[in-house]
């Protein structure tokens, strides 16, 4: 038994967080603050908080022991938003094992966080800075809540900004937290404040060298008292060359946790291992924090130019060619350089006996230097890939060499099949995942696109396969997925099962797949860069171990699920009917032109200022809006770099007339009959009725549940309505163009590639769209709008897609091809599992009514589906596997 | 140094055991939960345990008395659901005033009968049955059915009724959410100062299963660090879980506690007919073992729990020293 007082500053969210001499540096998240972080802001302004929850899970998963969550902000309601998320965050068991820092410099939005949190949070900030009565006062209180504070190094005078100050407030601020209000000493954190160096300004010289002496003051003289601060804050002069601030912040915070600082506020990202800062550079930072030379500040900048990582436009550097050969390799690899490749690899064969040791020496070296640098956070997904592209070349030109020697082997880290699965053709993601996985010396078999179960299942066997990855991006992928996982298991497969795209969760991994493989794990696995994290801990010695926390955390989803889904429950088909959207169709729009016009060969050019680029970033794993991405203080430089290839290419593209493209829009005249719409050729008569569905979630007063239906005008009222329909696609000619990239190893052009073509058969699609608005059908003939209104939908009228949240019925689309002609008239086809060929493709409806809007059907009735499959007159067995993923159970 | 204070430094003190299995025994119709008071009320009110100290107080005192002459130092209030939010479901949140003041002053009635030793009364301070920190709607985790403010104006009320009526001791118990109990020792704090007069808080939580967490999610360890900023007389756990379950957590609150620990299990865990048939006996045997690895400086029973029980259990605990206690507060 322990009969020891406590004597260290102990925090708790679900689980314990004791601060003892022993423990490491605590590290606080920060992106959970709506003053610093641009994004977080974005999502509390605009009631995203499944975005703003998962940037707060994202910080506890990326090792934050803390997490800061900031409201203030003047167009917001700081203490509503900090009560709504903390209830939030307090539902999430992954999140809520954390103590929570509440961060507010004013008192009732502390005050409203301190009453949500059941654990012992820390109130950030107190200080004397309005008077030492206030200080007591908000003490006080603080105390009879039960957290720890962080005292603010100011005062009535203003912030201390010298070393004598800071331990003037700091020893004041103590002796009347511990001897007035009662204060225990250990739940006390001194924020000394972190001012920025190298300003210019000679006052500033000695900023870090105060700080770092307060620290050991505070530790020597205020027994029990922690020591915190802002990190980023020292390096403010330095603002766009990140690699001069990422050193500047570990060589901070080096000296700062020797001389007793405890915890700070430290973005991961932003930090150098202090051991692997370059010598010279290390040298100007150090004398600049430790003030050690009045030159400092002029040195430091004068070096800063010459390491700006990404320098622009500066001259090549090729000094790294002076380095040997070994090293060079590993400089090509990490900064992803193909130009000198095959001359350095060669060098470096001649050096070792046999071949193969240059991929198992100095190559595999600079791999896992890329995959610990991924890891870390420290490149991001571009790079990779194209390191990725440097390793291959490599590869390819010492293949002969093995192949010659015989019996040369590779050893890699395990065998991994990937596949979309069948009926899908998407595959950007899952090649992201492969070149990912292939960096870090695994050996990856890609089975392409609409690969069967069979087929999968198959290639695993024969090649003895230590996991299988499948990837599918449309609904119907789902339930081929478990197709999958039910086949491995009668095929007596023991083998991981992963599970990754677009539309498939972790959710409903655990609830539909998972179980039908009880002989192996299946883990869903959010994006590429947790793949090989995956992998490794399926594969390593701790797997036992990792599985079983995988099967709890399942389980309780599943049951979690289950106990959603009976208290959720969907009102009847007739009583979401009867709440239909009844509108005005007194103003029906003639189109200027009815029936089909087609398109080919159009000029590409005039697609690219339709472009939206964020979901372009968002494919390559950089998360953020364009154009501010460009800007991002992370991912900025990458993002920049990815966009001037993308540039580069698209502009190739268009001038070398790599994408050939197609489109056919149709207006028809249409009239809805309940959740139907009927749509009669030019001779009135039926060329083809559309089936609807509902929405069956229950609606608060006012509001309907909406068909498509409810935007054409009824038959009965004898109006005359009509109805659109279009296909386009860009992804004509792609697979030549491909298939030369992957003669050249490189994956990297081959995915900006596909990517570009995406993103233009959705500019296509939008470019179409305001045709048909203004000059076919012509309803909106004098509309104006710029691109980014055009993205944020600010027109009349709606163009929804089959397979999309307002019609997720994949069917519809073969009535749609049908009636367009579509296959004929652009060329696009329909696999089995109507996912569109080529790839880069859109088809979706137009409606035209002012009121017609985007909705998300959500979860249907058993019912329904009966009803709409024989409406249309199918077969419900054979029909009802179309709708797994919307049928509520 | 007050006397609890340094009756805890030279033995293990004895708790109650359950008040409900004690009213069982008494087969209680709904007439005797109106009795002179609630004739005229237009809901049902059997069940509603704590009105008994009005409708029936000589039960009551029974009850009590039983538990002291069994051996305990140290008996709860009959107040577990006294508390405006906990009465609601019965309309009575008008009641709840003199519910705890009577029920104060009758235990502390039957305290005075003896005095061949010290006898305590704890005002018992139930969780309500509203959770702060859980929302009650799955489909909208931020919302919640009861705020801090309205557990604080609840508890203070609770508090202060209890106080008026005389009690020696506050116990907090049966924790589930620890928000809720921050609020009541929050509302305890603000009691105190404006009564310029404190007494020792007793906090016991409930940890709900063997994943060693309470029903919010919170570890043991961290449930103590959430609850250790006031001054604490005993911290410890009770009901949910049997005698032996209990052990690993009680083995935590030994280690890491700085103040008194507790402990009232239930007599195991309910049959299939929900009635706990642990006997003193056998609870006895399970207990030694806490007595053993000296956890414990309060020990009594929660539900399932006799007289028997306690009388067992106190006579085994006369035989042990009890854990030292490592913070000095007096």
């Amino acid at each position: 038994m322990n009969t020891n007082k406590i004597k260290t500053l102990q925090l708790s969210g679900l689980e314990p967080l004791i601060v003892s001499p022993e423990s490491n540096f605590i590290n606080i998240g920060e992106r959970t603050n709506v003053t610093g972080s641009k994004a977080f802001l974005r999502m509390i302004r605009e009631g995203d908080y499944d975005a703003a929850v998962a940037v707060a899970r994202e910080q506890v998963e990326g090792g934050a022991q803390i997490i800061d969550i900031n409201m203030d902000e003047g167009m917001i309601d700081g203490a509503a938003e900090m009560v709504k998320f903390l209830n939030l965050i307090a539902s999430e068991p992954d999140i809520a094992r954390v103590p929570v820092m509440i961060d507010s410099s004013k008192w009732e939005i502390i005050e409203a966080g301190l009453k949500c949190i059941q654990g012992k949070g820390v109130v950030n900030s107190i200080s004397l800075k309005e008077g030492a009565a206030a200080f007591i006062l908000y003490a006080k209180k603080i105390k009879r809540f039960g957290a720890a504070v962080v005292v603010m190094a100011f005062d009535e005078l203003g912030q201390a900004d010298s070393f004598q100050r800071r331990i003037d407030i700091c020893e004041k601020s103590y002796d009347i937290l511990v001897n007035e209000v009662g204060f225990e000493p250990t739940d006390i954190i001194f924020d000394p404040n972190i001012f920025p160096v190298a300003t210019g300004m000679e006052e500033h010289n000695n900023n870090a060298v105060d700080f770092f002496n307060a620290c050991k003051w505070i530790k020597e003289n205020l027994p029990g008292a922690q020591v915190s601060g802002g990190v980023s804050n020292v390096s403010f002069s330095f603002r766009g060359n990140n690699k001069v601030r990422e050193a500047m912040h570990s060589a901070f915070l080096y000296h700062a946790i020797q001389h007793g600082m405890t915890m700070g506020i430290v973005n991961p990202n932003m930090l150098e291992v202090y051991a692997e800062i370059d010598p010279v550079l290390l040298l100007h930072v150090e004398d600049v924090l430790l003030n050690r030379r009045t030159d400092a500040t002029e040195r430091l900048l004068e070096l800063a130019e010459t390491v700006k990582g990404d320098g622009k436009k500066k001259e090549i550097d090729l000094s790294w060619r002076d380095n040997p050969v070994q090293v060079r390799l590993k400089h090509a690899l990490v900064k992803g350089l193909v130009e000198f490749i095959d001359e350095d690899v060669e060098a470096c064969r001649l050096l070792y006996d046999r071949p193969i040791e240059v991929i198992e020496g100095p190559l595999m070296d600079g791999m896992n230097e890329v995959g610990d640098l991924f890891g870390s956070g420290k490149m991001f997904l571009p790079q990779v890939v194209k390191s990725a592209r440097v390793m291959k070349k490599a590869v390819a030109y010492l293949l002969p060499f093995i192949e010659l020697e015989k019996g040369g082997k590779r050893s890699s880290a395990g065998k991994i099949i990937m596949a979309t699965v069948k009926g899908d053709v998407h595959d950007i993601g899952k090649n992201i995942v492969g070149v990912v996985l292939a960096c870090n010396n695994y050996e990856v078999i890609d089975l392409g696109v609409m690969v069967t179960a069979d087929k999968i299942i198959q290639a695993a066997i024969d090649q003895n396969a230590d996991v299988i990855g499948l990837s599918g991006l449309i609904t119907p992928s789902l339930d081929e997925m478990v197709t999958v996982a039910k086949e491995m298991e009668e095929r007596g497969l023991s083998i991981p099962l992963l599970i990754g795209g677009a539309t498939t969760s972790k959710v409903h991994t655990a609830v539909k797949i998972d179980q039908h493989y009880s002989k192996g794990q299946t883990i869903h696995v959010l994006d590429a860069s947790r793949a090989v994290t995956v992998v490794e801990q399926l594969l390593g010695q701790k797997k036992d171990q990792y599985i079983l926390n995988l099967q709890e955390e399942y389980e309780k989803m599943r049951v979690h699920h289950a106990n959603h889904y009976q208290n959720k429950k969907l009102i009847s088909l007739q009583e979401a009917r009867s709440n239909s959207a009844k509108l005005n169709f007194d103003n029906i729009f003639k189109p200027k032109n009815i029936g089909i016009t087609t398109f080919s060969d159009f000029d590409l050019k005039l697609l690219v200022p339709y472009i939206d680029w964020t979901p372009f970033f968002r494919t390559w794993e950089l998360h953020g809006k364009y154009p501010e991405i460009l800007s991002d203080e992370v991912v900025g430089i990458q993002a920049q770099s990815l966009f001037n290839d993308a540039q580069n290419m698209l502009q190739q593209i268009i001038e070398e007339k790599w994408l050939g493209s197609k489109a056919v829009v149709g207006i028809f005249p249409a009239n809805a009959i309940g959740d139907d719409i009927e749509i009669y050729d030019l001779d009135g008569g039926l060329a083809y009725t559309q089936r609807t569905l509902r929405q069956q979630t229950k609606k608060a007063s006012g509001q309907n549940n909406y068909a498509l239906a409810d935007f054409i005008a009824p038959k009965e009222k004898g109006i005359q309505d009509y109805i659109g329909g279009f296909a386009v696609t860009t992804g004509h000619g792609i697979e030549d163009k491909l298939k030369q990239f992957e003669e050249d190893h490189d994956d990297y052009s081959s995915i900006l590639l596909k990517s570009l073509a995406d993103r233009l058969a959705e500019a296509f699609a939008e470019y179409m769209h305001e045709y048909v608005r203004k000059e076919i059908w012509a309803y909106a003939a004098s509309e104006s709008l710029e691109n980014d209104e055009l993205i944020a939908e600010k027109y009349q009228g709606i163009r929804p897609a089959p397979g999309y949240p307002a019609c997720p019925d994949h069917l519809e689309k073969i009535g749609l091809f049908e009636l367009l002609k579509v296959e004929l008239n652009t060329g696009i086809s329909l696999t089995e599992n109507l996912a569109m060929l080529p790839v880069s493709s859109v088809s979706g409806w137009y409606f035209a009514h002012p009121q017609a809007k985007y909705f998300g059907l959500g979860k249907i009735s058993k019912e329904q589906v009966e009803d709409v499959i024989m409406r249309r007159g199918g077969d419900f067995n054979k029909d009802k596997v179309w709708y797994h993923s919307i049928i509520q159970e | 140094m007050s006397l609890i204070w340094k009756l805890l430094q030279e033995r293990i003190l004895i708790l109650d055991g359950a008040m409900g299995t004690m009213i069982q025994r008494y087969t209680l119709e709904e007439q005797d939960f109106r009795n002179n008071y609630f004739e005229q009320h237009p809901s049902s009110l059997k069940g509603n345990n704590d009105l008994l100290s009005l409708t029936r107080p000589n039960i009551i005192k029974e009850i009590h008395r039983q538990y002291f002459e069994a051996g305990a130092d140290i008996i709860e209030t009959n107040t577990f659901s006294g508390t405006t939010i906990a009465q609601a479901d019965y309309n009575l949140s008008s009641f709840v005033y003199e519910l705890n003041f009577a029920s104060a002053k009758i235990a502390k009635e039957v305290a005075n009968e003896f005095t061949d030793k010290p006898r305590f009364v704890a005002g018992s301070i139930g969780p309500t049955n509203k959770t702060a920190s859980i929302s009650p709607d799955v489909n909208d985790p931020g919302y919640r059915g009861v705020s801090f403010d309205e557990l604080v104006v609840a508890y203070a009320q609770q508090v202060n009724a209890l106080m008026d009526g005389g009690v020696d001791l506050l116990l907090v118990e049966t924790v589930f959410d620890t928000l809720n109990a921050k609020a009541a020792l929050f509302a305890i704090d603000e009691v105190f100062i404006e009564r310029k007069e404190q007494i020792p808080i007793m906090v016991s939580g409930t940890i709900t299963d063997q994943s060693g967490r309470t029903l919010t999610g919170q570890t043991t360890e961290a449930f103590l660090i959430s609850l250790s900023h006031m001054p604490l007389l005993s911290i410890g756990l009770n009901c949910a879980l049997g005698a032996s379950l209990m052990r690993p957590y009680l083995q935590i609150l030994d280690e890491k506690s700085p103040f008194a620990v507790s402990a009232h299990p239930n007599a195991g865990l309910p049959n299939e007919f929900g009635e706990y048939d642990e006997t003193a006996t056998l609870m006895a045997v399970q207990i030694k073992e806490y007595l053993d690895k000296g956890l414990l400086n309060i020990i009594g029973g929660c539900c399932g729990t006799t007289p028997e029980h306690i009388k067992a259990i106190a006579t085994l605990a006369a035989q042990y020293a009890p854990r030292p206690i490592p913070n000095n507060f007096s």
